[in-house]
């Protein structure tokens, strides 16, 4: 029994790096209609500052976390400006091609940079081990990391709506030109929510090295995770994310520890089923 | 040009004859397909793969450029079509042709009981649930290791000769097969997008809420064209099954859907000749640029993307037919 729960833990802990890599495509996703399929190339970027950091210039962990964040914010708001602001009235196919395009670019890029293999990474000494409660093992990190991705959902719904910003946020989400009509600057509160997300899966990406590790791939084998996240959870629904992600993640861990010969089988037939029943996903409003 | 552009009164089905007419261009371009044979007699290989690909992404084209289906798992019935050609030699059916049917009538099965799913959904649902679809099947093969040899890919595959004609090393009989299938193949999309259901499809591509609006059967037609585009992609995977004798799991993967709609877009979708001139281009340059490692390539093959999404909209046949008639408006 301690044993299923520890899984459930795991699993917990899976989603919730999920949810730091999708939750922001989730809200640009609905207020634009922009189909970002390069929204994991920001968390690559954020798992090779942080390796960067970390192994060639000796930074302590979480001073590369900021970083992290910033790098991967600052190079989703600058290819907004000159590249996906084109794209918000072309067709989904267009909006698809430009920027899987982007990713075969950071793939490689990564690759040249930093070759293909997966990068090491030397957590602080505080972050090893394990805590034993209850009889059920909890690996410290992901503690840590369950931790943070509680904390930022938090602050997101709080931000969302508690603040001005963040009711920009959901009247343009809710209806784009009636909050045009009403003088907020969509333009402009997009770009800003587009470099939070991506920020947050450039954090979700270093965050995601100790986990799973970090490769040229990245890019492309997470991208299909959070779009199952973010189409099963449904648009710009934090909790629906959250949610999703969570599912997902404590689905992933229990099929490959209860019937390992499926591999990932299960999870696209959760997928695909989800989808076909709900379109707009578990939680959304379309 | 005909009465179709000018604008001179026509009836419809002088719109569609004057439309099915083969161009003079059209002919020099099959007969320049038999160059390789001649020119370079070393590349027939590559020339047989380039045939494969560009089979594959007329089958694409069919339901994207036509009908405006996003597919982004398209290589699921590529690689139903190569596994089921495959298997039915393991198991000592080796003779090519019947293979290609049978292979055909896998995809095809698959691609009927698929479109029931597909003519359901539009937008981002349609484009998950064909890319959940393709991984679906990527990870069932990967998993059935006892039919399809699982990652090792299949093994003990013994194609036969066709009509008498050996599989050479030189891919002779390679190029020739797929040659002539593609051909076939394109004769009958040619035919396809010419007739009245396709223009039923380019509606559909247009208006998706107008057409069942206008009482076209909308649901029903998408299910016909992604049919035959199944079997199309079925047919091009077991030919490439058949002339290389090797099937392993790459040809479900995400990675070729991928590919195809690059090589689509590249070339110019909602064209005939989009897929094959798009096939050409790109399998020549990654043969040319095969001394880079294949992660580097693939910056390119990203830059082009944009450059070709910002750039061309329509592909580089359409770049080319609008460079053609600026500069015929400019003498006219």
């Amino acid at each position: 029994m301690t044993g299923f729960f520890g899984l459930l833990f795991d699993g917990f802990a899976y989603g919730m790096l999920l949810f730091l890599l999708s939750v922001g495509l989730s809200v640009t996703l609905r207020m634009m209609n922009f189909i970002n399929l390069a929204h994991c190339s920001f968390g690559m970027l954020g798992g090779y500052v942080t390796v960067t950091l970390l192994d060639r210039l000796g930074w302590p962990f979480f001073a590369t976390l900021p970083v992290a964040f910033l790098a991967g914010a600052a190079a989703s708001f600058v290819l907004e400006g000159l590249l996906f602001r084109r794209f918000y009235r072309a067709s989904e196919l267009d909006q698809c091609l430009a920027t899987i395009g982007v990713v075969f670019m950071s793939v490689a890029a990564a690759a040249y940079i930093y070759g293909t293999v997966q990068q090491p990474v030397e957590l602080p000494s505080y972050l090893h081990g394990s805590v034993v409660y209850l009889g059920i093992n909890f690996a410290v990190y992901r503690l840590f990391l369950v931790a943070v991705a509680v904390l930022i959902a938090l602050v997101l719904v709080a931000t969302l709506e508690w603040t001005r910003f963040g009711a920009q946020v959901r009247a343009a989400v809710d209806n784009q030109r009636m909050a045009r009509g009403l003088g907020i600057n969509v333009d402009r509160a997009f770009a800003v929510t587009f470099a939070l997300g991506s920020g947050l899966a450039g954090l979700g990406g270093a965050l995601a090295i100790a986990m799973v590790g970090l490769d040229p791939n990245f890019a492309f084998t997470y991208l299909i995770w959070v779009l199952i996240v973010v189409s099963v959870g449904g648009l710009a629904s934090i909790g629906g994310s959250f949610a999703a992600a969570m599912l997902l993640g404590i689905s992933d861990m229990a099929g490959k520890y209860y019937v390992p010969a499926l591999g990932s089988f299960l999870i696209y037939l959760l997928m695909v089923g989800l989808l076909m029943w709900r379109p707009a996903g578990l939680f959304g409003k379309r | 040009m005909t009465a179709a552009t000018t604008g001179a009164p026509f009836e419809p089905h002088q719109y569609l004859h004057a439309q099915t007419r083969w161009r003079r261009s059209e002919y020099a371009f099959w007969v320049a397909t038999l160059l390789p044979f001649v020119l370079f007699p070393s590349y027939l290989q590559l020339a047989s793969q380039i045939a494969i690909t560009a089979l594959f992404a007329l089958s694409l084209d069919l339901i994207l450029g036509y009908a405006g289906i996003v597919s982004l798992g398209h290589a699921a019935f590529f690689g139903l079509g190569a596994y089921a050609a495959g298997i039915i030699s393991v198991y000592g059916w080796g003779e090519p042709l019947s293979g290609l049917v049978f292979a055909a009538a896998v995809a095809g099965l698959a691609g009927y009981a698929m479109s029931f799913i597909i003519a359901r959904f539009r937008h981002l649902a349609l484009i998950m649930i064909t890319l959940g679809l393709g991984l679906l099947l990527h990870e069932a093969a990967n998993s059935a290791s006892w039919l399809t040899g699982g990652a090792d890919g299949l093994q003990g595959i013994r194609i036969g000769t066709l009509l008498g004609f050996r599989f050479d090393l030189y891919g002779r009989t390679a190029y020739a097969y797929s040659l002539i299938v593609l051909f076939l193949a394109f004769l009958v999309a040619r035919r396809i997008i010419h007739s009245p259901f396709g223009l039923s499809l380019r509606g559909i591509r247009e208006n998706p809420v107008r057409m069942p609006a206008v009482g076209a059967a909308s649901a029903a037609h998408i299910r016909k064209i992604y049919t035959i585009a199944a079997v199309m992609a079925g047919i091009a995977g077991a030919v490439l099954a058949q002339s290389t004798s090797t099937v392993s799991l790459e040809v479900l993967s995400f990675q070729r859907s991928a590919d195809v709609l690059v090589i689509l877009i590249l070339g110019g979708a909602g064209r005939l000749y989009g897929g094959i001139i798009g096939a050409i281009i790109y399998m020549v340059a990654r043969d040319q640029f095969s001394g880079i490692n294949p992660q580097y390539w693939y910056f390119w093959i990203g830059l082009l993307l944009v450059a070709v999404v910002v750039l061309l909209p329509n592909g580089i046949l359409g770049g080319l037919a609008r460079l053609k008639s600026a500069w015929g408006g400019r003498w006219r």
